[in-house]
């Protein structure tokens, strides 16, 4: 059969980033940021995050917070990415995210309050200008294209300093149109947006390769024109690092950007979920051989300057800033049932004024 | 003065705002260049610029969600949805976040959006072009609802909508686009957005109505008129917050009322004021309150949309029936 001559019009690569191998030890050379008191304030981050949700997990199977989304491996990807963040950038974040949270400056007890039920908790006390938790997948993703908007707005149109958007989402949000919809308006606009896939492999029960035929994630960033990359999401010194780079961009002018992180989820979807009925128990043994947290502490073992009484120091005072958090959270009153009205609108309608007395005489 | 249609008012309220308030935004498909496929951002771009007045790619979940982010940084987006048969895949931005960021963040952040898009049928367009769903955005906690039926009431509604400080659904009534002229002062005056407006007094019966559907309320009202029957039409204008109290007023002198809307009649906005007037206003009822609506069935191609729309004949039967109902036992 004859085969027609075509030209090649376009061809694209996708590129891996690591410096921090899962045993500890470096791939490459590590870029300037990561010097030994870098490392062991994000190590010190990462561990928070893993006491914060297992605290959490634990709470709630004792009646005392409701369903919880724990984080449990992916603690280099919230804490590296928010860690690169200048403070006046935004966050605009999925609902997996303690680790982002904290480095952002949002209160353990806030987290708390969330998870049980009270919407006081996405009140952020220090970080006003953040996004709330967003639910439906990868709904927040536009969310952050407009935040983008606005801030390039802001600086082109009324002189203000140059601030960037970071949204997350998981794998399976890259399967939704708002995903899409995102990245490409972000390219053909040019927002200053950085997008960052947590893929953990596992959207609840359907696995990564369920997800979509795509070899990988980063490369669906090619259809919207704008540059990508896949990280080590078990790496914070890699996650650090792509953010950073991206950020430098989206603050020049150059645009978004979208870095897929691979990790792995080595706890249950949330605390409702079974994850033993779908995840393969040998699937996740490897997992835990790769997890952030071991391989950053054997790096800085390496280093001399980390060791066991340094780490039990350490976890001693992260307890006592746990506790005092669980003791804020349990402590507070419950919010009065008219609450629900008092942020509906910014003022109540004449129209809903009734229903509002009728719940205040009712409680 | 000059003159202005509807669609014409739409324009100049924006074009007010804009050069009154440098945050507002102005986004949709086709809005810029193109001015809008109704022509209702006609020249805003040549005249604010491209920054301002923008072209979004084709895709109305966007358009629904980017705006939240946008509003979230305090800019005043004003997003257009082509047709309201296009706002659907938009539904759950608007239904789960933009009428709930404020309360979901206890008031740190808020939604002050407008979403406009042309509205209702009678245009002989293509399927999903003359659709009438507001009761949809009725049922959302946390959003305005507001349709105008005349250049006036466009101009100072959208100038509210804008400047409100929560999300706006802002239903403009296609058909009447262009139906009529009217001097608008363009003094950036707003209307209040929980008002309804009385259009025509009258001491018999009250019609309610809104949308392109009052040019057939006023036109019952005129030939009942000659019969020496008063009709009293109101345009409800605010369906979100409803205002009850101008309908209740109403009754207070006609004791009868019939509702009119194109949208089908299963859970359609009319269910909500009957409920509501049954609620505040039933002793002073002499007859059952009657609608005369869109038909519970799927907005026809545009063959048959003349046979679905409630027209003067239909309105004029249930007017009617309700001037004559005589309740049996009491006099």
């Amino acid at each position: 059969m004859h085969k027609p001559r075509m030209q090649l019009l376009a061809s694209f690569d996708i590129a891996s980033l690591q410096y921090l191998d899962e045993r500890g030890q470096t791939t490459q050379a590590l870029p300037d940021f990561a010097t030994p008191d870098t490392l062991e304030a994000l190590y010190r981050q990462m561990t928070l995050a893993r006491m914060v949700d297992d605290r959490a997990v634990k709470m709630q199977r004792t009646g005392q917070l409701g369903t919880y989304p724990s984080s449990l491996g992916q603690e280099a990807i919230g804490v590296g990415v928010a860690a690169a963040m200048a403070k006046e950038d935004v966050y605009c974040p999925n609902y997996r995210e303690t680790g982002a949270l904290l480095e952002r400056g949002v209160r353990i007890e806030e987290i708390y309050t969330i998870w049980g039920g009270d919407e006081r908790g996405q009140n952020f006390c220090h970080v006003r200008e953040d996004l709330p938790l967003s639910v439906p997948i990868a709904t927040q993703m536009l969310h952050g294209a407009g935040v983008a908007f606005a801030l390039k707005y802001k600086h082109e149109q009324l002189s203000q300093p140059m601030r960037a958007a970071v949204t997350s989402g998981g794998d399976g949000a890259t399967s939704k149109g708002d995903f899409y919809e995102a990245i490409n308006l972000a390219g053909d606009w040019k927002l200053p947006l950085v997008v960052v896939i947590n893929n953990n492999q596992w959207a609840i029960s359907l696995s990564r390769s369920g997800q979509t035929a795509c070899r990988t994630l980063a490369q669906k960033a090619i259809a919207a024109g704008i540059p990508s990359l896949q990280v080590d999401g078990n790496d914070v010194i890699a996650v650090y690092q792509a953010v950073t780079e991206a950020l430098q961009q989206a603050h020049a002018g150059g645009g978004p950007s979208l870095i897929e992180a691979v990790s792995y989820r080595l706890c249950d979807h949330t605390t409702a979920d079974d994850a033993s009925r779908y995840q393969p128990a040998e699937e996740l043994k490897e997992a835990w051989a790769r997890e952030p947290l071991r391989r950053l502490r054997a790096y800085l073992e390496t280093l001399g300057a980390w060791g066991e009484a340094r780490e039990e120091a350490m976890q001693r005072e992260l307890k006592e800033i746990l506790e005092e958090s669980v003791r804020v959270y349990r402590q507070a009153p419950r919010d009065t049932a008219t609450a629900i009205f008092d942020h509906l609108y910014e003022t109540l309608p004449e129209a809903f004024v009734e229903q509002y007395q009728q719940l205040q005489g009712d409680s | 003065m000059a003159q202005i249609t509807l669609v014409e008012a739409v324009t100049q309220a924006l074009a007010f705002e804009m050069q009154r308030d440098p945050k507002v935004v102005v986004f949709g498909e086709d809005v810029g260049l193109n001015g809008g496929v109704f022509r209702a951002t006609d020249g805003l771009q040549a005249r604010f610029g491209r920054e301002r007045v923008l072209d979004t790619p084709l895709a109305e979940n966007m358009i629904g969600g980017m705006a939240i982010g946008m509003a979230a940084q305090g800019l005043r987006p004003v997003a257009e949805f082509q047709f309201m048969g296009f706002i659907y895949p938009a539904l759950d931005q608007i239904l789960s976040h933009a009428g709930r960021y404020r309360n979901r963040t206890r008031g740190r952040l808020s939604c002050p959006i407008v979403y406009r898009a042309p509205y209702g049928g009678g245009i002989h367009a293509p399927e999903h072009h003359s659709e009438s769903t507001e009761a949809l955005f009725a049922h959302i906690p946390g959003l305005r609802l507001v349709v105008p039926s005349s250049p006036a009431r466009a101009y100072g509604l959208l100038l509210a909508a804008i400047r409100d400080p929560d999300p706006v659904m802002f239903l403009e009534p296609k058909r009447i686009y262009r139906a009529v002229r009217q001097e608008v002062v363009d003094s950036g005056e707003a209307l209040p957005l929980d008002r309804a407006f009385v259009l025509r007094e009258g001491r018999d019966i009250t019609l309610v109505a809104w949308g392109a559907s009052l040019k057939e309320a006023l036109q019952v009202a005129e030939q009942l008129s000659r019969e020496g029957i008063e009709v009293e039409v109101i345009d409800l204008a605010t369906l979100k917050p409803l205002d009850i109290h101008t309908i209740i007023d109403s009754l207070e002198k006609t004791h009868r009322c019939v509702l009119i809307h194109e949208a089908a009649r299963f859970c359609g906005v009319g269910a909500e004021v009957a409920s509501q007037i049954n609620e505040y206003a039933f002793d002073l009822l002499l007859a059952p309150v009657q609608r005369v609506t869109g038909f519970d069935t799927v907005m026809p191609y545009f063959q048959l949309e003349d046979a679905y729309l409630p027209g003067v004949p239909r309105i004029m039967t249930a007017v009617r029936e309700v001037l004559e109902y005589a309740n049996g036992g009491v006099a």
